[in-house]
């Protein structure tokens, strides 16, 4: 690649960046008055949250069983099995809960609002609303957004419940790791503190993938090529800026 | 010395343009859509808006409704200049006007009957059962009142632009725009439209801006109208004035000619030697 190549390719991701920031920044001022507008941000929670319940359950359950079967054979090596619980709570509050919930999220409830408010814009919706005098950052983009940060950290605390119960059921009932000592360790270990990093990251996550997939949306080009390639970088952008957040925020609680 | 009787009619002159365009120019990606449009809407009359696809109508009714900016010139609605205006004030003056899109716009997560009271709740603290009566009448002036609880996706096309028409409406717009509203409509669902379009400005006094290509229909009801072509408005005057024009551009739309100033192939070189030259390869 030639330098101006270069140029051209950093000058594109600052406007971009530039760009998102003014669009978070007129999000966030619009979100004052949408909160006025419970009926509309509950909706949303429903869709962004509610919906993406069998998917984050599902995946929950599995990651958990995953990580019980494998802390199992490795913490058996060390004659630990013990401290199966507390691997998989910390390993789940930590980074697992909320990491996956985001990928989830993106792919689940990121694209639905992507393809959503990309969709009115293409059917002239967003417009029609500006000619009658109403915003749709407030009316369309701001419940939708709230809907998102609201919904990710409840969606990533189940994830963790049902990873837990996953973990059990392989750990416990299945290799026969000692109940007591299961529970027991995973009290002993997990603190205040490894939740509040999971709860923090969760928010996180869910102010960057709802701005992704709502900026996305609202930008998208009014076709149907359009919205589906704005759906694709809902996708790729919410899920690479969730792993690097991932690593930002892990050095930060150190 | 001026004279008082002149002064008082140009004034009423003035208060009786509802729209006025002066000299606008407009570019997209240095592309000039418009270089020089001039144009008056008058109060209370049907404003026809023709001129071939491409030659920019549905970009000037952008610029009438202050979604982009004339890069020079002026747009002045209600005697204010769009330009100078901030977000409130454009709001302000996007209330007294309203919009039927050519696809209908409506909102699809809301029914027909929701579709309508959005702007009244949006805007008023109406009570519900005032809302209801409202809605109602005007979704039974469109005769649609039937089709309250449907769905958008369950409309027709020719439905869905009569309940878009019940939503810009809603709020007594003293300004009506039309964006091509007869396109793809069967001939009833085209009679009614149209008559809906002459008795919403009889009945109610609205100014009706529409933008359209279909010659004859407009020729019915429109009581002003502009034929805009590359990028300036070639003629204007009653529909009847533009039908008799000797203007070689002006005949060929209103006869809907393929010969005339107005192309039917867009650039290109010469075809028997792009032939030729296939052939030698």
């Amino acid at each position: 690649m030639s330098n101006g190549k270069h140029g051209a390719f950093l000058l594109e991701g600052v406007r971009k960046f530039g760009s998102s920031a003014i669009f978070l920044f007129q999000l966030l001022l619009q979100c004052i008055p949408a909160l006025g507008r419970p009926r509309l941000v509950v909706a949303q929670i429903y869709n962004a949250g509610a919906r993406s319940l069998i998917i984050i359950m599902l995946a929950g359950l599995f990651v958990g069983m995953v990580l019980g079967l494998q802390g199992f054979t490795l913490l058996q090596r060390f004659g630990s099995e013990e401290a199966l619980g507390s691997a998989a709570a910390i390993g789940l509050l930590k980074e697992l809960g909320p990491v996956m919930t985001a990928l989830l999220f993106a792919g689940r409830a990121g694209t639905a609002l992507t393809s959503e408010i990309g969709l009115m814009r293409a059917t002239d919706q967003l417009v029609a609303m500006e000619i009658m005098a109403v915003d749709p950052l407030r009316y369309v983009a701001a419940p939708r957004f709230i809907g998102g940060v609201v919904a990710m950290p409840l969606l990533a605390a189940i994830f963790n419940l049902v990873g837990l119960f996953g973990a059990q059921l392989v750990g416990v009932q299945l290799m026969g790791v000692d109940k007591g000592a299961f529970w027991s360790q995973m009290q002993g270990s997990v603190e205040l503190h490894d939740v509040n990093e999971g709860i923090v990251k969760s928010l996180v996550f869910g102010v960057a993938c709802s701005l992704i997939a709502v900026n996305e949306g609202y930008h998208a080009a009014p076709t149907a090529a359009g919205v589906g390639l704005a759906t694709t970088r809902t996708v790729v952008a919410s899920s690479v800026l969730t792993l690097l957040l991932d690593y930002v925020l892990t050095a930060a609680f150190l | 010395m001026t004279n008082p009787e002149a002064a008082q009619s140009t004034s009423s002159a003035a208060d009786d343009v509802v729209v006025a365009v002066r000299d606008v120019h407009y570019a997209v990606d240095g592309r000039p859509i418009f270089a020089g449009v001039d144009l008056r809407v008058r109060r209370g009359r049907i404003t026809a808006i023709m001129g071939p696809s491409g030659t920019g109508k549905t970009t000037l009714l952008k610029l009438i409704t202050a979604q982009i900016q004339a890069d020079r010139g002026q747009v002045q609605v209600f005697g204010k200049d769009l330009g100078r205006l901030g977000g409130s004030e454009i709001y302000a003056v996007r209330k007294r006007m309203g919009m039927l899109f050519q696809n209908g716009a409506l909102l699809t997560d809301l029914s027909v009957f929701e579709n309508v009271a959005f702007p009244v709740r949006e805007h008023t603290d109406l009570p519900e059962t005032l809302l209801r009566m409202l809605v109602l009448a005007k979704l039974q002036a469109v005769g649609l009142r039937g089709a309250a609880d449907l769905m958008p996706s369950e409309l027709s096309g020719g439905m869905a632009r009569r309940v878009a028409l019940a939503r810009a409406i809603v709020m007594d717009p003293e300004i009506l725009i039309y964006d091509e509203p007869f396109v793809g409509l069967d001939p009833i669902s085209l009679g009614v439209i149209l008559r809906l379009i002459k008795q919403m400005n009889t009945a109610l006094g609205i100014t009706s801006i529409v933008v359209s290509h279909d010659v004859h229909e407009l020729a019915t009801i429109a009581d002003d109208s502009y034929l805009l072509s590359d990028g300036r408005v070639v003629a204007g005057g009653s529909p009847q004035e533009l039908a008799q024009s000797d203007r070689p551009e002006v005949h060929q739309f209103m006869t809907g000619s393929a010969e005339g100033p107005v192309r039917f192939h867009y650039p290109a070189g010469d075809y028997t030697a792009q032939l030729l030259a296939l052939e030698e390869r």
